[in-house]
């Protein structure tokens, strides 16, 4: 075991699975010698070689696109998307080509590729730096969309991934990188050091995909929350002096729907908490399911507690981040119902 | 904003919208087309360093004359036997085009592509490529398959989407996939394939292998990004691909000069990226073979990709669904310069005293009854629409490895649906 940051736990897990799998190669803009802008890779050229770890031209879709080409070989690319928000020259091919090849080849081109992205605001950086565009990939047949909470998760989630043989969308909330990120903005950092979940092994390990976790138990409120927004929604609970169980969701696809309906149907209330914007967010989608499955156990109104349908501001950054204040009215508003 | 009085002495701007040279009523006329003499192209060292071999970039590639002679430099010097074999394959994939799109007409199935006059783009670089170099074709390489012996049978279940389909039916007719026969499954977005093959090459430099890939994109498809992605990671990783533009002058009813062919040529493209360019007479066999395997060459010994483009006319219309006399005078195949590559190939195999047209009559009769066996013993899995085809129950297959509990429940839906509809 060793204490770990997210960036630790990410680049952990990297050279774990390329000790275990040399067809295993790692590219993406900026990330070879000099290790990305977030220090993900730091260190795996060095260690692995040109050959598996390389920087590439700034054109996601040409990235995403050899790396379907690779994965077509027979190798297991992972792609490094700088940041969420230059994810879209890569849509085209993450959607028509890369979700579809499976089933448009009936199995004889599976296409194990993870696209990693620092993804998520609360770092000032503007509308081109802090956007969480899940819900995209969520809409995508063929793609499986993953968010870490937390460093031990953040590794076991990402080599699942990379074992895993269908396409894997690896969203790593940014803000979190370095600590656990409870929406007190104007409070000192909290390291990743002080939370249990920064207890990493060094090894292989995996978190398995499809699975969420119960973040705290609680008997009043469900609040389903993934990334970022956990950390959120567990000081929020204890500032609100609220028995929220607070559900980390992990996958957003496959989503673990039994433990959202356990959750629901014993709390009787649901609060949907994400940073994304709110119109067709995912939060809509889990908000029907929990009304499809849930509904004569509810007692108030599910409630989605979100960003706003702005693009991301750079000066209003904690006015648009959905924090404790937004999501303590709601969790109010929920116990009243 | 400057006022308009301001600049009353400039002339007003006009936009420019590139229109073909003829279109229905007028006379096809190609003459404004420069067609360098056979044999006049040189042929570089497959060494050369690309700013040493640019002006292959507008010349044309071409070893056929009128006479059917084979001439020049380019002449890769092929056996009879290799010669009679690419004729048949072209050949074959005439007849079998004619058949699939006879059979669409017929209401067998929804939608048909032929590749008429682009036989030996497909068919000629099979023959140059290795047997397991991988291609990444789009909708008119068909040729790759015959070449390759994919059976005629196979091709027809996908086309009919029936119960023999290998793809269950999930595919529009004609965008094949065997992984067996190294032909990568055709996409409807177009030139996503083009920057696939150059990531399936930097794999293979990637392993030590010694297989290359090949991909192939239209005129029209050039325009898109992915175009860009694929010659710029080619050339930055000195990937191992052949990079072929298919310049058949048509994107549907959209002439090349919308792709930018008034400015300058495909082939020219390649000067930009500082890779190495060809630019081939694509109904000439010989060249398009030759142009291949001096890019394979060039690509297998790490000296990295080649953009070839092949100058070519699309005689037929786009689809099954296109009526090209809607925009172009009708009959214009006929009249392009470049002829016909079936008939050129034939011509020479012809004037090398290696063929005559009992042969080639007997050798058309045999490829008919060779497609229409093949079709009957296809139809007897179903037809489009006349079959009940897939399972209902497989439309929620392969989505992923493993089914998810979302699927597992539309699928549920599905069978109850079709359940009821059967009453």
């Amino acid at each position: 075991m060793s204490v770990m940051n997210m960036i630790q736990a990410i680049n952990s897990a990297h050279r774990v699975a390329m000790e275990r799998d040399p067809d295993m190669i790692v590219m993406g803009e900026d990330i070879g010698y000099f290790g990305g802008v977030f220090r993900a890779t730091e260190g795996l050229q060095k260690t692995f070689g040109t050959n598996r770890v390389f920087d590439t031209p700034i054109a996601e879709g040409g990235i995403m696109a050899v790396a379907i080409g690779m994965a077509a070989y027979g190798l297991r690319p992972i792609a490094e998307m700088q940041f969420a928000d230059y994810i879209f020259p890569a849509f085209d091919q993450i959607l028509s080509e890369a979700g579809r090849m499976r089933y448009r080849t009936a199995g004889e081109w599976p296409l194990p590729i993870v696209v990693r992205s620092p993804y998520g605001g609360g770092i000032f950086g503007g509308q081109t730096h802090s956007q969480s565009p899940e819900a995209f990939f969520a809409h995508m047949p063929g793609i499986k969309t993953v968010i870490p909470s937390n460093p031990y998760d953040a590794k076991g989630l990402l080599i699942a991934a990379i074992e895993d043989n269908d396409p894997v969308i690896f969203f790593e909330p940014k803000r979190i990188y370095n600590g656990p990120f409870d929406g007190y903005y104007e409070r000192p950092v909290t390291p990743w050091a002080k939370h249990p979940a920064a207890e990493v092994p060094e090894g292989h390990y995996t978190v398995p995909l499809g699975k969420a976790a119960v973040a705290r138990e609680g008997e009043d409120v469900t609040i389903l929350a993934y990334g970022t927004m956990v950390h959120v929604a567990l000081a929020t609970a204890e500032a609100e002096g609220i028995d929220a169980e607070v559900i980390d969701l992990r996958t957003i696809v496959p989503v673990d729907i039994a433990a959202i309906e356990a959750s629901v149907k014993k709390t009787g209330r649901c609060v949907i908490f994400h940073e994304a914007t709110r119109t067709a967010g995912f939060g809509a989608e889990l908000s029907a399911l929990v009304q499809e499955r849930c509904f004569y156990h509810l007692e108030a109104p599910v409630q989605r507690v979100t960003g706003f349908d702005t693009p991301y501001p750079h000066s209003l950054e904690w006015a648009y981040f959905p924090g404790p204040v937004r999501l303590g009215l709601a969790l109010r508003k929920a116990m009243e119902d | 904003m400057t006022r308009k009085s301001e600049r009353a002495n400039r002339p007003a701007l006009s936009l420019h919208v590139p229109e073909p040279d003829a279109r229905p009523g007028d006379e096809a006329d190609f003459s404004h087309i420069p067609i360098a003499a056979a044999g006049s192209a040189p042929r570089p060292d497959v060494a050369a360093a690309p700013a040493d071999m640019r002006d292959l970039v507008y010349a044309l590639v071409r070893v056929l004359d009128e006479e059917g002679k084979a001439v020049g430099p380019w002449d890769p010097k092929l056996d009879p036997d290799k010669l009679r074999r690419m004729l048949r394959d072209m050949m074959m994939v005439r007849v079998y085009d004619d058949r699939m799109y006879r059979a669409q007409r017929q209401g067998k199935t929804s939608f048909y592509m032929k590749s008429t006059g682009e036989e030996a783009v497909a068919v000629a670089a099979a023959h140059a490529l290795d047997r397991d170099d991988m291609c990444f074709p789009t909708y008119r390489q068909q040729g790759l398959l015959v070449a390759r012996d994919y059976p005629l049978h196979e091709m027809m279940c996908q086309v009919y989407s029936n119960r023999g389909d290998k793809l269950k039916g999930r595919q529009l007719p004609i965008m094949y996939s065997d992984r067996a026969h190294g032909f990568f499954s055709i996409s409807g977005n177009l030139a996503t394939q083009f920057p696939q093959a150059v990531g399936w090459a930097m794999a293979s430099a990637i392993k030590g292998d010694s297989r290359i890939a090949a991909g192939w994109i239209g005129d029209g498809a050039t325009a898109e990004g992915d175009f860009h992605n694929a010659v710029t990671f080619a050339g930055v990783y000195r990937a191992p691909v052949i990079l072929n533009i298919v310049n058949n002058q048509w994107a549907i009813s959209t002439f090349c000069g919308i792709a930018g062919a008034e400015l300058t040529t495909f082939a020219a493209r390649a000067v930009g990226y500082g890779i190495a360019g060809l630019r081939v007479d694509g109904n000439d066999a010989l060249a398009v073979y030759a142009a291949t395997r001096w890019a394979a060459d060039r690509a297998r010994a790490n000296l990295g990709p080649t953009l070839i483009e092949l100058f070519t006319y699309r005689v037929e219309g786009h689809s099954t669904s296109d009526d090209p006399t809607a925009y172009r005078p009708a009959g214009a195949g006929a009249k392009w310069p470049l002829g016909d590559p079936i008939e050129r190939l034939r011509l020479h195999l012809v004037a090398l005293g290696e063929w005559d047209d009992a042969r080639h009559a007997a050798l058309l009769d045999d490829l008919g009854k060779e497609v229409r066996a093949a079709q009957k013993e296809a139809e007897k899995l179903g037809t489009m629409g006349n079959d009940p085809g897939q399972a209902v129950a497989s439309l929620f297959e392969d989505v992923f490895e493993e089914m998810p509990w979302h699927l597992k429940e539309q699928q549920a839906e599905a069978v109850a649906e079709a359940e009821a509809k059967r009453g």
